[in-house]
């Protein structure tokens, strides 16, 4: 009944949009008034009838738009307009090739099967669209005095709604009422922004007075806010009140459209922007189209392919005219006169032969080329993501390919930016340590319990023990040995233990509570402070029984409860009991609740009273323990009650069991950290903090403001009346570079003075510590405001709460105004450990050929700490550190002049270089120097260094500064590059890079939304790249190739004819097969290798990383390749046309008897041809070949026997019947496609013997048994994987120098196109100091050579070693000796890796190395010898001691 | 799961991982299938083009294609072929004066005859061709001129031949039957064979002109319109080709299954050639006993009436004829090409043979050092 009657209102409704008067809409407002108001008067007078109703509809098309509108689409992509064109000339009958109507049937048959796509992918949205039009939701009728269901799509701007537990929000919603206590409503949007945890709305203010249930009758308001927009985070407007007021309405305010309502039992809003206005679906846009590298190189020979064809239609076009032009005026009598009998001229018949010919040659623009890379991507999407190894049981997800045509842009990946927190480390924070006034506690016992964790979750899992003053890089180089390595690839599918399965349990139990694995929960107090905290309390409890002040205190107390309040209150920690909504307690004691507003309080808390100090509710301690004494019940009740809610469970509630719902892990960390010391957050409102001390009990501390994080200031604080000293206290915490910068000792006392000034360098000192273990550090500070200041900020800080232009800028400068002069508690140390798998997945990626540059928000210490542990550096590499104002190191200072030779902003920079030897370069550098290396003036200069870095850090950079840096490379270098990130500060890089890959993690959704893949974990990414991109790749690439090729070779046929036929364009293959060759005949073998073909199985792929540079140098698909592959489509060509002809030169055979067998021919040897290139023969690629054959001869049988008079101008009747019958035909069936294949068949086979490709190599060990590939692997990782990696010289060799500094390297690398920094021993001895450029021309060219004369001449290296004098003592070690040096290393890495080379058919080291060494070499070897002998000597008297240390670690 | 389908962007049927909060019966794993298929771990045949791996197959074709080239060769040889040029275009020619003097519009036939001699006896079915060349039948707009709905004999398409038949559509507001270029240069020469024996006599050797053309042309696709009785009525209100002396139903009167769209010639010549030099299947002379030779050794006289002008275009005009074999007429070709490239197999074999034995066998003993 209730639907009825709306459905007439949803009649009315539309009959008023047709009636809409043009009236202006410029205002910038919306105005809403409620429908309620409305319901009874003409349609026209209801305000809102402009804005969107709440039916959404997100097809393309209608019934009707769609031919009109498909085609409109479809002919964006020029191939399809241009095989249009040729269907159409068909049509004038000059010109024409074909039967008009066949020249179509490609074009058509394309057209639709990219419409029939299209309306499938619409009709699902669709069906979506009415499943969510049709949900119901409760509005509130006028008529019925009451909420009746009705469908989504019937909700209109105005409208109130009645939301109950776990309902989806319809529309954006204005909350008005809530059945919470304190009127909020807590909301899930994990739909919106994956953010798993939940968030308080509040109800309006104007309505939160309200003691009974919200009445719609009553409601006379109007809403003034903001057009829709698509910005999640803002939400402007006000409310206007029948009295003239006006409130203010936040964010917090509105509930979006998909988010869920959680544990409020009701609530009432109205509808503010409906349908497509809401900001859920104004984020809604569709996915992203990029065009990958391979495709654009694609182009680039779809484009010669034009030029080729508009060369042979023009000599055949010329090849006529002469032709005629022979004849002169005797015409003969098999040259046709035009239609109209008149003679054609030469040059006219030439002009309309060059038409003619472009439609017989039109085969060769690839017209199933695009639609079938479509397909086969499809495919590589559909096996990426049903991939078991990217699927992530612990989340439930895997990878999700958002972009679905850049696959095989993961095959060729040079650069990866990667942010830290969250995509290599887990998000996951746990506190660690902590220093309060100056004394660090450094939790030993909570560190062993970690180190449990660490282990029960998997025993290769690395670097993550930072317990005490462990030597951090110890950790890292004992797990370079070849046990752990060889055992993290035989038990990956076993890793997921202890407490990741613990973890998952927990997120079962509760769905809710994203950051709280026990892990993270329980923290194993430190015994000494848990003693301070115990007596201070006590102490604090004994004084206020007494009612001594607090402020007598000793000092040193007091910041120690200090800094647990500040832990437990400055947050936005939302307290919860899981699965259950809050209940309405409305038996409260009245004099507990007066203050609900802040607003209300500051009414009421006007400066004269503000001197009174006292305020019923909380402020006194008589009161407040009172209150303690009376309703710890009552609060007990409140958050506990068990109420049987969605799950229809009673849920027994964990006694004490409180879950924290933090908007960042960091909080829920710092407030599990407190609650070990028993100093515990009970309830959080949105006026007051309800904390649980020891001793103390439940103190209450009233919440007078809150300044939320931004990423600008870097801190929180809190406003909050101290219920035990009843002052004004500002918490704030933050980056301890902000913090240390705001903190002020007092001036007025002395001693305090020093005593402040005392801690804070300690506190300093730890910081740093605590940085160098790869902790996250925050910092706590305090500062105690009188009445007199507060009131005063106040002024200022209502004004800006108010003021609806610029009320953010106001806010900020507000929250600075307040957060200065702070007095430091303290700091903490929260450790956020590395995902699991991230250093193999580096070191693999990196042994792939990759540059991985990780850019982060962190401090310096933490990054390059975390940089060790994740293996990103190596403590063997040289850092170089860029800091715009560290300290100058004299004996550097060229290499500063290098970057920046005239004063600038980096004149004060310094590098500071580790001392030991160095092949390699790691650079860290950090934001404000980073702003200046990307001026225009240095980015130049930066490229230069980082690309000879092995790898790059940049540390405290800003989501800008990340995107300028991919920006830069990619634009500079010309390279392929991908970012990862997780959060929201990434999503820029993600855009700007090539490839996007999103962590779907702890962060939300922005990032993922943003991304072109989305991974669950970042070791994902090693199989994703490393297979499936190489595969995509080499996939593709071999594909369009073989297109090319297969197009070329068809149509060269009809070409040679073309000088048999007098050019006149005829074709001796018929019309048919001309048209259907591609399309059918011809295509499912190739979409079968395409989709499945392996040239390399997963597990060598992801053993052997090195063969990934095969993707990143384009070797599959190389320019010359495509004139290679000309070349021999024309040798076959000619193959396939000359064996017929001459078979039957002089014979009585006729036109199309004899154009048969030359189409059999070519599909027999294009297929065989694809049999060559076929790497993997599975039973698809058999049932394919021999389909197509079959499917060749059932369509020739069938079509030459349906009709014997059809088919004009050619006719076929019995012709393959009769060929069949013909010996001949079986006879030039075997010579031909083996006279056409034997030059392809040789030269492979030569190839894969004499110089094999990386790649032939990977798939000759594929081909050994296991047992012995394991051995070679191993063999090759362990030594491959050593700390001085070396690839093999020919995957090193080919490697381009980018195009975009091709100029520079000319100078820098003249002897050899290798430019990769990691290869690039840049060297530091002090003569060579004086170079400008930082790697000098004669030092790479000497390094490169070192390289590479090491490695075949051994006998040379083994004498310079000896020669070395300190080196004597190195070789008492026999294990140390090996992999100590860079020779000796160098020389085993060789020896192991030609030893794994040379049990496949392959050159030798040396002799591939010898090609590339320039004939001086010999001379340059020499001078390299005295070199590294210098070197080598001065090296290892500086730091014998600690190298040793590290090979005995990397040779375990 | 209703709220899934707003997370963005999930046309692709990829709902995104945080969406599993439906409810609590609808936890449904999306973990994928472990199966071969979808992991990708079909199993498979994996060849490896290394020269030890492919030695064998280049001998393997070697010694199968050198036999049967050689089998081809000698069968190719075998056959016996004798091609008289009567063109004209010599002045020693015996038809030079017919090849000068005729032209297309001639109205009386010029004729010559032509004297060889036959070294060898022809045994068993000879069959006589003519030959042209530098005659472009495979000309596009050629190929083109003609309807094949007319030559099955439809009516509608007798009286109102197709477009492509223009020029040679209609005369004098007549349609043509049959129309088209192919039809209006059809080859009208008479060849007449006879044998001069020992002494002297000329002895017409008989020729049959049934039999030449594809069964399937002349019993489905071509087709008299009317049926086969009296064609004069059946080819009222047509005319003749222009280049032809008489209609279509005189072409051969005396045998009523070999006129009108059914006449063998006819039929022969319709089917375009699909190179510029072609010969044509004129007659076949059938082989009379097991003992005597169907052409004897021996003196022959081609007596020829001269209607088909070519010099126009540089073409020339043969007779052939040639026994055959089971593989057709003599072509030395096919042979030559199957010893060409079996030697060629061979011989990279060897190649390859080295080349393993040089650098593969190497691989093959090496050990993996432990």
């Amino acid at each position: 009944m209730a639907r009825e009657s709306e459905d007439a209102g949803i009649a009315k409704a539309s009959k008023v949009k047709r009636q809409r008067k043009k009236k202006t809409k410029e205002n910038k407002t919306r105005i809403v008034h409620a429908n309620i108001l409305y319901d009874h008067a003409k349609g026209e007078e209801n305000p809102n009838r402009h804005y969107a109703n709440n039916k959404i509809k997100t097809t393309k098309y209608t019934v009707l738009s769609f031919l009109p509108k498909n085609l409109f689409e479809q002919f964006h992509r020029f191939a399809n307009v241009y095989f249009v064109f040729i269907a159409l000339l068909n049509f004038v009958p000059v010109v024409n090739a074909f039967q008009p109507e066949l020249a179509l049937a490609p074009v058509v048959f394309i057209l639709s099967v990219t419409a029939i796509k299209d309306l499938w992918e619409d009709y699902r949205r669709h069906r979506s669209d009415k499943e969510i039009n049709h949900m119901d939701c409760l509005v509130y009728s006028r008529a019925d005095k009451r909420y009746v269901e009705k469908y989504w799509k019937e909700v209109r701007v105005g409208d109130f709604i009645r939301l109950r537990c776990n309902e989806i929000l319809p529309t954006d919603v204005l909350l008005l009422s809530s059945s919470d206590p304190d009127r909020l409503c807590h909301i899930e949007t994990a739909t919106l922004d994956g953010e798993t945890n939940l968030k308080q709305r509040q109800v309006v203010r104007s309505f939160f007075e309200l003691d009974c249930d919200f009445d719609p009758l009553k409601y006379n308001s109007i809403i003034e806010c903001e057009k829709p927009n698509n910005d999640l985070n803002r939400f402007r407007g006000y409310i206007i009140h029948r009295s003239g007021r006006r409130d203010a309405l936040y964010k917090e305010n509105l509930l979006l459209r998909g988010c869920t309502i959680r544990n409020t039992e009701e609530a009432v809003g109205i509808v503010i922007y409906a349908g497509h206005e809401t900001k859920a679906m104004l984020n809604n846009n569709g996915p992203r189209y990029k065009r990958s590298k391979l495709e654009r190189q694609m182009n680039v020979d779809v484009f010669w392919c034009v030029i080729i064809l508009l060369v042979m239609c023009l000599f055949a076009a010329v090849g006529h005219g002469l032709w005629m032009f022979q004849y002169g005026d005797k015409r003969p009598v098999f040259d046709v006169l035009s239609p109209e009998g008149t003679d054609l001229s030469p040059i006219m018949s030439a002009i309309y032969l060059l038409l003619t010919m472009i439609i017989v040659f039109q085969v060769l623009i690839p017209i199933s080329l695009f639609v079938s890379i479509e397909i086969v991507k499809i495919c590589q999407v559909y096996f990426i993501h049903q991939d078991m190894d990217l699927y992530d049981e612990e989340t439930d997800s895997h990878l999700q390919c958002r972009a679905l045509n850049i696959t095989e842009d993961l095959g060729q990946m040079q650069y990866i930016f990667s942010d830290k927190t969250g995509t290599l480390t887990e998000n996951k924070m746990v506190f660690r340590r902590c220093t309060v006034a100056g004394v660090e506690y450094s939790h030993d016992a909570n560190a062993r319990r970690l180190a449990m964790y660490q282990e029960m979750d998997s025993e290769e899992e690395e670097c993550t023990s930072h317990g005490g003053t462990l030597p951090r890089r110890d950790s890292v180089s004992s797990h370079q040995s070849a046990r752990v390595v060889l055992r993290s690839h035989s038990t990956k599918s076993h890793r997921r233990t202890g407490s990741r399965a613990e973890a998952k349990r927990a997120s079962i139990l509760s769905k809710h509570t994203a950051f709280s694995s026990p892990m993270e929960k329980d923290i194993t107090p430190d015994p000494q402070l848990l003693n301070k905290v115990n007596e201070c309390s006590n102490q604090m409890d004994f004084m206020r029984f007494h009612s001594q002040s607090m402020s007598q205190l000793p000092s040193d107390l007091s910041d120690i409860i200090d800094f647990f309040i500040a832990l437990t209150i400055c947050n936005t920690v939302v307290v919860s009991s899981p699965n259950q909504p809050r209940q309405k307690v409305w038996a409260k004691v009245p004099s507990q609740s007066p203050v609900k507003t802040i607003e209300d309080f500051i009414k009421r808390f006007t400066p004269s009273r503000l001197t009174s100090g006292s305020n019923s509710s909380s402020s006194s301690n008589s009161t407040l323990t009172k209150l303690d004494e009376e309703h710890p019940g009552s609060l007990d009740h409140a958050f506990s009650t068990v109420l049987p809610c969605y799950d229809g469970k009673a849920c027994t509630p964990e006694e004490g069991e409180l879950r924290y719902e933090a908007e960042s892990p960091d909080e829920a960390a710092l407030v599990y950290a407190a609650r070990a010391y028993k100093c515990s957050l009970v309830g959080r409102l949105p006026d007051q903090v309800t904390v649980e001390l020891p001793h103390l009990g439940k103190l209450n501390f009233e919440l007078l403001h809150t300044l939320g994080f931004d990423s600008t200031r870097k801190r929180m604080s809190v406003v909050v009346r101290h219920p035990l000293t009843d002052q004004i206290t500002v918490y704030t915490k933050g980056a301890d570079s902000v913090i240390m910068d705001l903190i002020k000792p007092p001036d007025t006392d002395t001693a305090g003075r020093k005593r402040q000034k005392k801690i804070v360098f300690r506190t300093q000192s730890y910081l740093n510590l605590y940085a160098a273990d790869g902790l996250r550090t925050l910092c706590i500070a305090k500062k105690i405001l009188s009445k007199e200041e507060y009131a005063c900020w106040l002024q200022h800080h209502l004004e800006a709460e108010t003021s609806i232009q610029g009320r953010e800028q106001l806010l900020f400068e507000s929250a600075l105004r307040l957060e200065t002069n702070l007095h430091l508690l303290g700091a903490t140390g929260i450790e956020d450990r590395l995902q699991d798998g991230v250093p193999e997945t580096i070191a693999s990626l990196r042994k792939a050929g990759l540059q991985i540059w990780v850019l982060t928000g962190d401090k310096q210490e933490t990054a390059v700490n975390i940089a060790y542990a994740c293996k990103l550096l190596d403590p063997e590499e040289e850092i170089l550190t860029l800091n715009a104002d560290s300290q100058v190191s004299s004996s550097n200072q060229n290499f500063t002049d290098s970057i920046n030779p005239s004063s600038s902003p980096l004149s004060s920079s310094s590098f500071h270089t580790t001392p030991f030897t160095v092949h390699r370069l790691g650079l860290v550098i950090d934001g404000r120097t980073l702003a200046y290396a990307l001026d225009k003036s240095l980015e130049d200069k930066f490229l230069a260094i980082a690309r000879s870095c092995r790898s790059v850090l940049c540390c405290r950079s800003t989501p800008l500064q990340k995107s300028m840096v991919v920006k830069l490379v990619r634009n500079k270098l010309k390279v392929m590059t991908l970012a990862i990130g997780d959060g929201a500060n990434d999503v820029s890089m993600i855009q700007v890079a090539d490839v996007g890959v999103g962590i779907s993690g702890q962060e939300g959704m922005q990032a993922v939304m943003a991304s072109d893949f989305a991974l669950p974990r970042f070791r994902y990414l090693q199989k994703l790249l490393l297979v499936h991109g190489h595969w995509c790749y080499s996939r593709l690439a071999n594909m369009i190739l073989y297109f090319f090729y297969k197009n070329a070779m068809f149509v060269a046929l009809i070409f040679w004819y073309q000088f048999y036929c007098g050019f006149s364009g005829s074709a001796m293959i018929d019309q048919w097969y001309l048209i259907f060759f591609n399309l059918m005949f011809s295509a499912f073998p190739q979409l079968i290798t395409g989709t499945l073909d392996k040239d390399v199985s997963a597990e060598t792929l992801q053993q052997l990383p090195q063969l990934y540079v095969n993707g990143q140098n384009s070797e599959e698909y190389k320019p010359y390749m495509f004139w290679m592959n000309m070349i021999d489509a024309i040798y076959q060509s000619l193959i396939c046309f000359f064996v017929p002809y001459f078979a039957y030169a002089g014979s009585d055979v006729d036109l199309f008897t004899w154009g048969t067998p030359i189409t059999t021919l070519a599909l027999f040897t294009i297929l065989l041809h694809l049999g060559i290139e076929t790497k993997t023969w599975t039973r698809m690629n058999w049932l394919s070949i021999i389909f197509s054959i079959a499917l060749f001869f059932t369509v020739a049988l069938c079509y030459n026997a349906s009709c014997p008079t059809c088919y004009s101008p050619s006719n076929l009747y019995w012709t393959m019947q009769r060929l069949l019958q013909d010996p001949l035909f079986y006879l030039l069936s075997g010579v031909t496609p083996v006279a056409a294949l034997l030059p392809r068949y040789f030269y492979r086979a030569c190839q894969g013997t004499l110089f094999p490709s990386p790649v032939q190599v990977g798939r000759q060990l594929d081909k050994l048994p296991a047992e012995t590939r394991r051995n070679i692997l191993s063999l090759s990782r362990v030594k491959v994987g050593s700390p001085v990696h070396l690839k093999p010289p020919f995957l090193s060799l080919t490697k381009p120098s980018p195009k975009g500094y091709a100029k520079k390297d000319q100078r820098s690398f003249p002897t050899s196109k290798i430019s990769q920094a990691k290869q690039m021993p840049v060297l530091q001895t002090d003569e060579e100091k004086g170079q400008r450029s930082p790697v000098g021309p004669i030092d790479s060219e000497k390094g490169l050579l070192d390289l590479y004369t090491l490695v075949p001449t051994k006998v040379d290296t083994l004498a310079s070693t000896k020669e070395a004098p300190t080196f004597a003592r190195e070789q008492q070690n026999p294990v140390t000796k090996d992999s100590e040096c860079l020779d000796k290393t160098l020389e085993s890495s060789a020896l192991s890796l030609s030893s794994w080379i040379t049990s496949t058919p392959l050159l030798t080291q040396a002799d591939s190395v010898q090609l590339a060494l320039p004939p001086h070499g010999g001379s340059q070897c020499v001078k390299y010898t005295r070199n590294s002998e210098e070197r080598l000597s001065s090296d290892h008297t500086v730091h014998p001691v600690h190298r040793t240390e590290q090979s005995l670690h990397t040779t375990l | 799961m209703m709220a899934s389908s707003y997370s963005t962007k999930e046309e692709d049927g990829h709902p995104s991982g945080a969406s599993s909060h439906g409810g609590p019966g609808a936890v449904k794993s999306k973990k994928p299938d472990n199966t071969a298929f979808k992991q990708q771990r079909l199993p498979a045949w994996q060849p490896i083009l290394t020269a030890g791996t492919v030695l064998p197959a280049f001998f393997v074709i070697g010694l199968i294609f050198i036999p049967i080239g050689i089998g081809l060769y000698v069968t190719s040889n075998n056959i016996k072929e004798y091609e008289i040029d009567y063109t004209g275009a010599d002045i020693n020619s015996s038809c030079y004066s017919c090849a000068k003097s005729y032209s297309w519009n001639s109205t009386t036939s010029c004729v010559c005859s032509v004297e060889f001699i036959l070294e060898q006896p022809f045994e068993s079915n000879v069959f006589m061709y003519y030959g042209l060349s530098n005659f472009y039948q495979n000309h596009r707009r050629y190929v083109k001129s003609r309807d094949d709905s007319q030559l099955n004999g439809d009516q509608s398409a007798l009286m109102n031949p197709s477009k492509e038949c223009e020029p040679y559509r209609t005369s004098d507001g007549k349609p043509i039957a049959p129309c088209g270029a192919i039809a209006n240069s059809l080859f009208n020469d008479t060849l007449e064979l006879y044998y001069v024996d020992s002494n002297g006599t000329r002895n017409a050797v008989p020729l049959v002109k049934k039999g030449i053309a594809w069964y399937t042309d002349k019993h489905v696709k071509f087709r008299n319109p009317g049926g086969n009785n009296n064609l004069t009525v059946a080819f009222q209100g047509t005319a003749k080709p222009v280049n032809w002396a008489k209609p279509v139903y005189e072409l051969d009167p005396s045998d009523p299954d070999n006129n009108g769209f059914i006449n063998e010639d006819f039929i022969v010549w319709m089917r375009t050639a699909a190179l510029p030099t072609f010969r044509k299947l004129y007659r076949i002379i059938q082989k009379k006993s097991s003992t005597t030779p169907t052409l004897p050794s021996g003196k022959y006289f081609l007596n020829i009436t001269y209607n088909y002008p070519v010099l126009s275009f540089d073409g020339r005009k043969r007779v052939i004829l040639s026994t055959i074999s089971w593989m057709g007429g003599k072509n030395p070709f096919l042979g030559i090409a199957y010893i060409t490239v079996g030697s060629m197999c061979f011989f990279l074999g060897v190649v390859l043979l080295i080349i393993h034995h040089k650098y593969d066998t190497r691989n093959s003993s090496a050990d993996i050092p432990n």
